[in-house]
C-alpha cells in the first residue's frame, strides 16, 4: 500500500514524556526542522520545577507543544490535534487537552500495572474504551528502539534512552519533514559520545522507517512553507532575544555592559547566554545574592557603563532597594523580570504577568520607574534595547517585563538590519556645569535639561567634576544633602515629571481595528499579545467587530491613551494575573474596564479570548 | 605623579559627626595619605553604606557614592570590574560590614576584587542611636539590650581570614601613623583588602577601646604584627607571643619560653592558620590585642581574571559587532 500524503494548512504537536525522557529536545529539534523548512510556529514548553520527579508520575510530566503553520500564526495553539505520550502520566497530564479525534501516539510498552498505577489509572486506558474519540496509535517504541540499538554496544538501559529519537523520527516522517537535517544534527550534537550518538542515530533511523513501512498509518501530512516577507530568520526563544538586546543596546550605545545577576528559573538562560559573549564587551557577574546582582550593576552604570540585572519574582523583591537608590541617584539601570507564577516561590517554571504593580509600585516613598513589556519571544529583543535607551538616557532605572511563556517559547524572527537600530547617546558630561562666585567652575550632579528633566551625570575618571551623590535627599541641582522639606517636594515633584515626560519620547498606541467599526476594545499588555490577537482573528472570522490594543509601555503609558479609550464603550482587559492593568487603567483614567483573568501558570487560549466576548455580546 | 595636599582632598561639606567621634582622625589619617599616593582625584572614588561612618565619602573632594546599608561593597565590586583605572575605597560600619552586609562582605574578599573596604568598628549602632552590634560584648548594656547582650561578638579579623580575604589588618584610631601604614600597605596590594580601625563612639560606646588604645596601656596591651620580627610587646619588652601546642599560639612571659618558641611573624604565609590563631589570642578589646597586617598574599584579583577571559575570548573570535552578533545565529533566508 502507498501511503498517501495530506496536505494541512496547520497542526499542533505536542510531545509529553517523563522529565528524563528528552521530551524538551525532541520539541526543539522539531521545531527546528519546522522552521528551516519553513513552516510559521510557535512554541510552549511546559516542564516542572524539580529536575527529575519520581519517574512515572504526574508531577514528572514534561511536555513540548510546538504550532506549525503554512500562514502567519500568534500562538502555540490552544489544543494540540498530535499528542505523543511517552508512559501513562504523560497521557493523563495530556489527553485532556487534546483536539476532539485529535490523534495520539503512544509508547505502548510503558503501559504496564506499575506504570498505570503511578499515574493512578485503575484500568488501562489503551484497553477500556476511555480513549475511543481518538485516533489511537500503540507503538511498542520501547522494544522498537532496544531491537534497533542491538549492534551498537549500548547497555539496554542506555539504549532504551534512545527511544526519543525513535519518536522524533516518526514525527519526523509522518509530517515530511527533511530526514537529513535532523540526521546531521544528531552527529554534531552526540559528536563526543561515541555510543550515544550511535543509538540515538538507529532510534531515529528505526522510527522513520517505521512510519513509512508498518502502514499503520494512512497518511503522512505536509504543512507547507508559509508565505514570509523576504528576509533572514532564525527561530529564537524570549530569554535569547533579550540576551541579544542587551548586547545590541550595548553596541548602540557604546558601553560595555555588566550583567549583575544571580540564578533563578526562568531567567537563568539570559545568564547563560550573555556568559558566552564576552567577545561583545559583556561581562557578566554571577553574584553572591540578587541584591549584589543589582548593586554591582547599579556600581557599573555609575561608572559610565551599562549596568543590567536579569532576575524572577523574588528576586525583584530583593532588588526593591537598589531600585530605589537608583531612582534617588538618578543613574540607569535594565531590571529585567522574567516573571513567574508567585506569591513566594509559586509555580518557578509556569508562567504569570503578576508583577505589574511590583514593577509599578514595589518601593518606599515616591519612587516612579518606567515599565517596557515585551509581547512575543521576538519581541524581547527590541524591548530590551528600547527600555536600555530609555534608562541610559533617562538616568533611571527601567523595569523591563518578560515572563515565562515569553522565555522559553519560541518563534522565527526576521533579522532586522543592523544599520537601522538607533544609537543611544549616554551624553556624559566632560565641562564644569556651574560658575563658582571665585570664578572657577564645579560640577553640580542635579542640574537638568530644562524640558526633559535629564540630569547632568560625569563618570568617575571626569577630571575636574569630582562631587558626591547619595541616597539621602539631595538639594535641587546642587547635590549636597539637604533635609528642607520643600526641596524634597521639589526633588519628589521633578523625579516623577521626569518620569512622565518620558511620553513624548516612545511611540503612539495603535490599535488594530480594522472595521472602525465596534465599541468593544481588546486591550492587553505584554505576551498575552498573541493569544488575544488570535482571538480578535477568530471573533472577526465570525463577523464580530473587535479592536486590539496591546500596550508595550506601562508607565509612562502612551500619550494617546486616554483618548482611545474614550472611543471605546467596552473595554476588556485580560490578563494573566487578578486584574493589575485594569487597576492601573481604571485609577488613572477614571474609565470602568471589565477585567478578564486566568492564573493558572500557562497563556491565554485564542479560543477563550474569543469565548469571553462572546459570552459578552450575548449577554448584552 | 600629580602633587596634591592634604586640602586639596576635603571637600567644602562642614564635617557632621558628634564632636570628639574617632571619625575625625580617621577621616583626617586618609586625606594625609592620599597626596602620598600621586593620584588624580578624579581618579579616586569613595563609597559607603548607611551609618555614621558611611557619611565619609560626602566630606573628600573625590568621586563618591553614599548608598545603602550594608551594600557598599557590591556597588563597588560593578564599579572595579568595569573600572580598573580607579582607586575603589569602601567605608563600612561594623553593623553595616558585618550585620546587614555581612554576605557581601566574605564574598567581596573571597572575591579579591580591587577594592579596599575601611571597616569602622565602635562596636555599636552609632546612627540609630545606640543599639548592640555584631561585635558588642557580650553583657553589654545598650537600649535593645537592657539586660545585656547575650551573644557572642564576631571577630572581623578571623571572619575575614576564613573567608579567604588576601588582605587583612587592624588599626584604631589613636594612632594616625598606624593607620596611615595600614591604608597604605592596603593601597598597594592588588585585590581586596580589609582594613578594621577600631574607632570610638564616644556618644554611644564611649572608651570601648580604652583597656588597649589609651596612650599608657599601648604597650602592654596592643601587640604590634611586624614580618619577619619576633612577636615582643609590654612595657618592658618582656611579653611575647609563642608557639602553643594546643591554641597554636598563646602570650607568655619572654622569660619563660626558650628563644625559638617565640613566633616570629609573617603576613606572606600561604596557610592562613597562623595568621587566624593570633586574631583569636584577644578575646575582646581589654586584653593584649594584635594590630598590624595579619595577611597579605598575593592570589589572582577577580576583575584582572575577568578582564583577561574577555580579552581572551576576543583574540579568539575578534571584537564583536552587532552584525556579527545576529549572523551568528543558524538562519533561513526567504526571498
Ligand atoms: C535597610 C536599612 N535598615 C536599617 C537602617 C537603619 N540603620 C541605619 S545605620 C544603622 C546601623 C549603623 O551601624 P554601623 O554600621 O555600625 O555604623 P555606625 O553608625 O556605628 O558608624 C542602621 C541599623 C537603614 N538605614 N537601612
Ligand atoms: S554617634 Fe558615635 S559614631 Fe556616630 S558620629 Fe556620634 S560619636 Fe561618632
Ligand atoms: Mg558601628
Amino acid at each position: 500500500m502507498t501511503v498517501k500524503n495530506e496536505t494541512l494548512d496547520r497542526i499542533v504537536i505536542r510531545f509529553a514524556g517523563d522529565s528524563g525522557d528528552g521530551m524538551q529536545l525532541t520539541g526543539d529539534r522539531f521545531t527546528e526542522s519546522s522552521a528551516l523548512f519553513g513552516n510559521d510556529l510557535s512554541t510552549f514548553p511546559n516542564f516542572p520545577a524539580e529536575i527529575r520527579a519520581p519517574a512515572g508520575t504526574i508531577a514528572g510530566v514534561s511536555a513540548f507543544q510546538v504550532h506549525i503553520a503554512d500562514h502567519d500564526i500568534l500562538t502555540p495553539g490552544d489544543a494540540p490535534n498530535v499528542l505523543v505520550a511517552m508512559n501513562p502520566a504523560a497521557l493523563k497530564a495530556n489527553v485532556g487537552d487534546l483536539d476532539q479525534d485529535g490523534m495520539l501516539i503512544v509508547n505502548s510498552d510503558s503501559f504496564d500495572e506499575r506504570s498505570l498505577n503511578k499515574a493512578g489509572y485503575s484500568s488501562n486506558p489503551l484497553t477500556d474504551d476511555s480513549l475511543k474519540n481518538y485516533r489511537v496509535y500503540e507503538i511498542p517504541m520501547t522494544t522498537l528502539t532496544l531491537e534497533a540499538t542491538k549492534e551498537t554496544g549500548a547497555k539496554p538501559r542506555d539504549a532504551e534512552r534512545s527511544k526519543n529519537f525513535f519518536a522524533l523520527g516518526l514525527i519526523t516522517w509522518m509530517f515530511n519533514r527533511p530526514f537529513e537535517d535532523t540526521f546531521e544534527w544528531i552527529k554534531k550534537k552526540f559528536a563526543n559520545r561515541e555510543i550515544v550518538l550511535e543509538s540515538n542515530l538507529v532510534a531515529y533511523k528505526a522510527g522513520h522507517a517505521f512510519g513509512e513501512t508498518a502502514e499503520l498509518f494512512g497518511s503522512s501530512y505536509t504543512v507547507g512553507p508559509a508565505h514570509f516577507t523576504k528576509g533572514t530568520y532564525t527561530n529564537i526563544t524570549g530569554n535569547h532575544a533579550t540576551a541579544l538586546g542587551i548586547v545590541a543596546a550595548g553596541l548602540l550605545s557604546d558601553m560595555e555592559v555588566l550583567l549583575g545577576t544571580y540564578p533563578i528559573t526562568p531567567a537563568s538562560d539570559i545568564l547563560h547566554e550573555l556568559s558566552k559573549l564576552r567577545h561583545y564587551n559583556v561581562k557578566t557577574f554571577q553574584a553572591e545574592d540578587e541584591i549584589a546582582g543589582v548593586g554591582a550593576a547599579l556600581g557599573a552604570s555609575y561608572g559610565g557603563s551599562l549596568g543590567v540585572t536579569t532576575t524572577s519574582g523574588p528576586g525583584v523583591d530583593l532588588k526593591s532597594e537598589t531600585v530605589g537608590l537608583a531612582v534617588s541617584l538618578e543613574l540607569p539601570l535594565l531590571v529585567i523580570d522574567v516573571q513567574r507564577a508567585g506569591p513566594s516561590t509559586g509555580l518557578p517554571t509556569k508562567t504569570e504577568q503578576g508583577d505589574l504593580l511590583l514593577a509599578m509600585y514595589g518601593r518606599h516613598g515616591e519612587s516612579p520607574v518606567p515599565i517596557v513589556a515585551a509581547l512575543t519571544p521576538s519581541d524581547c529583543f527590541n524591548a530590551a534595547i528600547e527600555a536600555a535607551r530609555i534608562a541610559i538616557k533617562y538616568r533611571t532605572p527601567v523595569i523591563l517585563l518578560t515572563d515565562g511563556y515569553l522565555a522559553n517559547g519560541s518563534e522565527p524572527w526576521l533579522l532586522p538590519d543592523t544599520s537601522k537600530l538607533e544609537k543611544i547617546d549616554p551624553n556624559f558630561k566632560t565641562e564644569p556645569n556651574h560658575v563658582n562666585s571665585d570664578g572657577t567652575g564645579s560640577f553640580y550632579p542635579y542640574i537638568r535639561d530644562p524640558k526633559t528633566l535629564i540630569r547632568d551625570m560625569a563618570i568617575p575618571g571626569t577630571p575636574g567634576l569630582e562631587h558626591r551623590i547619595g541616597g539621602l535627599e539631595k538639594a535641587n541641582e546642587i547635590g549636597s544633602v539637604s533635609y528642607d522639606s520643600l526641596n524634597h517636594e521639589l526633588m519628589v515633584t521633578l523625579r516623577n515629571k521626569k518620569i512622565e515626560g518620558i511620553q513624548d519620547d516612545i511611540p503612539l498606541a495603535e490599535v488594530d481595528d480594522p472595521s472602525s467599526d465596534t465599541d468593544i476594545l481588546l486591550l492587553g499588555w505584554g505576551s498575552t499579545y498573541g493569544a488575544i490577537a488570535a482571538g480578535a482573528r477568530r471573533l472577526r472570522a465570525l463577523d464580530k467587530k473587535v479592536a486590539h490594543l496591546q500596550l508595550r509601555h506601562l508607565n509612562p503609558f502612551p500619550k494617546n491613551l486616554e483618548e482611545i479609550l474614550s472611543t471605546y464603550e467596552t473595554v476588556i482587559v485580560p490578563e494573566i494575573n487578578l486584574g493589575q492593568l485594569s487597576k492601573l487603567i481604571a485609577a488613572k483614567y477614571l474609565v470602568s474596564v471589565q477585567s478578564f483573568t486566568k492564573v493558572q501558570g500557562v497563556p491565554f487560549k485564542a479560543a477563550e479570548i474569543e469565548r469571553y466576548v462572546l459570552n459578552m455580546i450575548k449577554e448584552n | 605623579m600629580t602633587v596634591t595636599t592634604r586640602k586639596d582632598w576635603a571637600s567644602d561639606q562642614e564635617v557632621k559627626w558628634c564632636p570628639g567621634c574617632g571619625d575625625y582622625s580617621i577621616l583626617a589619617a586618609v586625606q594625609l595619605l592620599m597626596p602620598e599616593f600621586g593620584i588624580e582625584r578624579s581618579n579616586t572614588v569613595f563609597i559607603s553604606g548607611i551609618g555614621c561612618a558611611a557619611r565619609f565619602p560626602y566630606y573628600m573632594n573625590t568621586y563618591g557614592v553614599h548608598s545603602i546599608h550594608g551594600r557598599a561593597p557590591t556597588f563597588a565590586t560593578g564599579l572595579a570590574l568595569t573600572r580598573p583605572d580607579l582607586d575603589i575605597w569602601v567605608v563600612s560600619g561594623d553593623g553595616d560590614a558585618l550585620s546587614i552586609g555581612g554576605n557581601h562582605l566574605i564574598h567581596a574578599l573571597r572575591r579579591n576584587v580591587n577594592i579596599k573596604i575601611l571597616l569602622f568598628n565602635n562596636q555599636i549602632y552609632g546612627l540609630t542611636k545606640g543599639q548592640y552590634s555584631p561585635t558588642s560584648e557580650i553583657g553589654k548594656v545598650t537600649k535593645s539590650s537592657p539586660f545585656g547582650s547575650i551573644l557572642s561578638p564576631f571577630n572581623p579579623i578571623s571572619l575575614a581570614l576564613g573567608a579567604e580575604a588576601t588582605f587583612v589588618a587592624r588599626s584604631h584610631d589613636m594612632d594616625r601613623n598606624h593607620m596611615m601604614e595600614m591604608m597604605r600597605r592596603a593601597h598597594d596590594h592588588k585585590g581586596s583588602a580589609l582594613v578594621e580601625i577600631y574607632q570610638n563612639c564616644n556618644v554611644f560606646n564611649d572608651g570601648a577601646f580604652n583597656e588597649i588604645t589609651s596612650k599608657d596601656k599601648r604597650a602592654d596591651n596592643l601587640i604590634n604584627l611586624l614580618d619577619n620580627e619576633k612577636i615582643i610587646f609590654g612595657q618592658n619588652n618582656d611579653k611575647c607571643v609563642a608557639y602553643d601546642r594546643e591554641n597554636g599560639v598563646k602570650i607568655a612571659d619572654v622569660s619563660s619560653v626558650g628563644e625559638d618558641e617565640i613566633v616570629v611573624y609573617n603576613s606572606k604565609l600561604d596557610n592562613p592558620a597562623l595568621a587566624f590563631a593570633i586574631s583569636r589570642l584577644a578575646s575582646g578589646p581589654y586584653s593584649p590585642t594584635p594590630v598590624g597586617v595579619f595577611r597579605d598574599v598575593q592570589k589572582s584579583e577577580y576583575g584582572e581574571a575577568l578582564r583577561a577571559q574577555s580579552q581572551d575570548a576576543v583574540d579568539k573570535k575578534g571584537r564583536g559587532t552587532l552584525e556579527g552578533l545576529l549572523g551568528s545565529l543558524p538562519t533561513w533566508t526567504v526571498d
